[in-house]
């Protein structure tokens, strides 16, 4: 017994040398600095947004929230209808793009041939890197003449009249931009991230446990429905809200194909606008109380971000749980 | 010693104003091809070069009001009261016009006429058809189709816009109560493109639409562009005469620094929808010879800079209004009081 012990002994603690002491402080100083520089930066945007915006809050109040008036004449500003574009165009982005985004992972791990996955893999990570305002102009002048012409006309004659339908996709002029387009084009912007991060978590996840399950008989649909999803809930919900981040924060993309109107409109087809393209638009020739709402609108993107992630936060917790 | 000092420091910092002499101004975006067309040409002849950054007009107000550039830009003229709060003054360069582009299947640029009314009745939303009684009274034989109008609108905030509504206030009461003139308005109906090319794609691509974009772009986009009643009842053809004609009637001592609007202008071939683009200097500018050396470049301008004008479908001010600008520049003066120009 005590020939084990000896066997197993552990040797003294070593003995710290010097030198090392020195470049461990200078070395967690200076991520501490990193990491505060971070907090600065973030209390600084923060702090001026606020102190920018405040003339409009101050002079509309919670109207400003409320409002759908904006109106450069006489100085009237309301954030409603940016606010409702920009949550609808990154809902419609994550109904499009999210289903797309787990598709193409679950392809890529689980059932592609080799030589394909290759390929496929490089093209969406390709597409990440393609800057925003090529989507944009993409979007402007090949995807909206199409959407136009192959689904708006014939939608709209199709939905004209009935009830619900007829007002939610009927287009009164036809033009190819609006809020479903601008949510299409988001959901294009985000698939590359959403497919990226779910294919690496996919991957991640041990291959005993995958075997396993194939091993007791399960089909492919019961591995990836009771196996993996469950393993990597978490870090999809995860890339799911960076690609909404993502999609609630685009601006000149959706600036080209969303149509700019400052305007509420029951259908989708409609032109709108949201809060980034707003402040896109109208920023270089904004003067006095004008500039300081477009500020504000700026807080006001900020808070729903934030209020999204603290979701987001949320829900990933719940799921652990379980 | 410490005085031999400052001296050569005095002396080196004179011959770095002298001979680093770059022009810095900032503005509007509209005249942006023909500053740097001109200061190509200038620089060939002088060594000075020009430094624009086409930011917009509210940015060039902005600096220029921070006095980090020698002059701002401007497409929207500033109100008296304004230049005389910032002691800034206001003179105009060049001239464009802004004309309607239409696509209607059928219908060749210059065949439809429209008036300024019912331009703003269209864009309130009011006439919504092509077909409308008030369009075919105008357009007597023209084929006209039984089809919704969509408007298209610039989005971003433009000197083009503030023209457009500018007009539409002029000859529309219910525009200017409704809506007003401004670089961005609340547009009740119709879509916005950013930018001219935003909404020229949109006229190109949007059967039975309407638009409204400079001249020189719709001409080198070949845009269909529509005629517009001016206020003698004509429909003069778009281009460099109508828009001389609309400046030359024109009172350019009506409003301080030159700040008149050429919309609606009195005049048999005067087109209706024209203005001036404009630049804004500190009077007693902190650094007069930067100053200086932008009022040289503008008058090398006037003198030199007509035809370069012309070739990009801008218009040259007439004779005297330089004129008058020169005369105007007599308020610039240095720290001591003494004019620059």
């Amino acid at each position: 017994m005590s020939a084990v012990t000896d066997q197993f002994a552990v040797p003294s603690a070593p003995v710290r040398k010097t030198p090392m002491g020195t470049f461990d402080l200078v070395f967690r100083n200076a991520s501490l600095l990193a990491a505060l520089f971070v907090l600065v930066l973030l209390a600084g945007i923060m702090v001026s947004m606020v102190v920018g915006g405040w003339p409009a809050f101050r002079e509309f109040g919670l109207g400003f929230i409320t409002s759908s008036v904006w109106d450069t004449q006489n100085e009237q500003y309301g954030a409603w209808p940016a606010i409702v574009g920009t949550l609808s165009t990154a809902l419609i982005a994550l109904v499009v793009g999210v289903p797309l985004s787990l598709g193409i992972a679950v392809f890529l791990t689980q059932l592609a041939p080799p030589w394909f996955k290759q390929p496929v893999s490089t093209a969406i990570e390709l597409l990440a890197a393609v800057p925003s305002i090529i989507y944009g102009m993409w979007g402007l002048f090949v995807f909206a003449p199409l959407f136009a012409a192959y689904v708006q006309i014939p939608l709209s004659s199709l939905v004209e009249g009935m009830p619900i339908v007829g007002t939610i996709l009927y287009s009164r002029s036809p033009s190819g931009l609006g809020i479903l387009s601008a949510g299409i084009i988001l959901a294009f912007m985000i698939i590359p991230f959403i497919a990226s991060i779910t294919r690496d978590m996919l991957d991640q996840i041990p291959s005993v446990l995958r075997e396993s399950a194939y091993g007791i008989g399960a089909t492919t649909w019961e591995v990836v429905r009771h196996v993996l999803v469950p393993q990597a809930g978490v870090s999809i919900i995860g890339a799911i809200m960076l690609g909404l981040g993502r999609a609630l924060g685009e601006t000149m993309a959706v600036t080209f194909v969303v149509g700019n109107a400052n305007r509420l409109s029951a259908s989708v087809m409609d032109p709108g606008s949201t809060i980034a393209s707003r402040i896109a638009n109208e920023f270089n020739e904004a003067l006095g109380l004008q500039l300081n709402a477009l500020i504000a609108l700026g807080c006001i993107l900020f808070f729903v971000t934030f209020v999204v992630l603290v979701i987001a936060r949320l829900l990933v917790a719940r799921v652990k749980r379980y | 010693m410490r005085k031999l000092l400052i001296l050569t420091a005095a002396a080196i910092g004179l011959t770095g104003a002298a001979q680093a002499a770059d022009i810095t101004g900032a503005g509007a975006t509209f005249p942006f091809p023909i500053y740097s067309k001109w200061a190509e040409a200038y620089k060939k002849e002088s060594g000075v070069g020009l430094n624009y950054q086409s930011i917009g007009s509210g940015g060039g107000i902005r600096q220029i009001k921070a006095k980090t550039v020698a002059f701002g830009a401007t497409d929207a003229p500033l109100k008296g009261d304004d230049l005389t709060k910032d002691g800034l003054i206001q003179f105009p360069t060049v001239m464009g016009g802004v004309v309607p582009a239409i696509n209607i299947a059928g219908v060749e640029p210059g065949q439809l006429k429209l008036s300024g009314e019912l331009i703003a009745e269209i864009y309130l939303g009011n006439v919504k058809k092509w077909n409308d009684p008030k369009i075919v009274a105008l357009n007597g034989d023209l084929k006209l189709p039984d089809a919704n109008i969509n408007p298209v609108y610039r989005s971003d905030g433009s000197g083009t816009t503030f023209v457009f509504t500018d007009y539409l206030s002029k000859v529309s009461a219910d525009w200017k109560s409704k809506i007003g003139t401004n670089t961005a308005v609340q547009w009740p109906v119709g879509i916005g493109g950013k930018g001219n090319e935003g909404v020229s794609a949109s006229v190109k691509q949007v059967a039975n639409s309407i638009g409204y974009v400079e001249y020189a772009y719709a001409k080198q986009n070949k845009l269909a562009h529509a005629l517009v009643k001016n206020a003698d009842g004509n429909f003069p053809a778009p281009d460099d005469k109508s828009f001389q004609a609309a400046a030359a009637n024109a009172n350019w001592n009506e409003a301080p620094g030159f700040g008149i609007s050429l919309n609606n202008q009195k005049g048999a071939q005067a087109w209706p929808i024209t203005s001036a683009t404009f630049l804004l200097v500190h009077a007693k500018p902190e650094k007069p010879e930067e100053v200086q050396a932008a009022l040289k470049f503008v008058d090398w301008a006037y003198k030199s800079g007509d035809q370069l004008a012309l070739d990009l479908d801008y218009v040259p001010l007439p004779a005297n209004v330089k004129d008058q600008v020169r005369n105007a520049w007599k308020g610039v003066t240095d720290p001591a009081g003494k004019p620059i120009f």
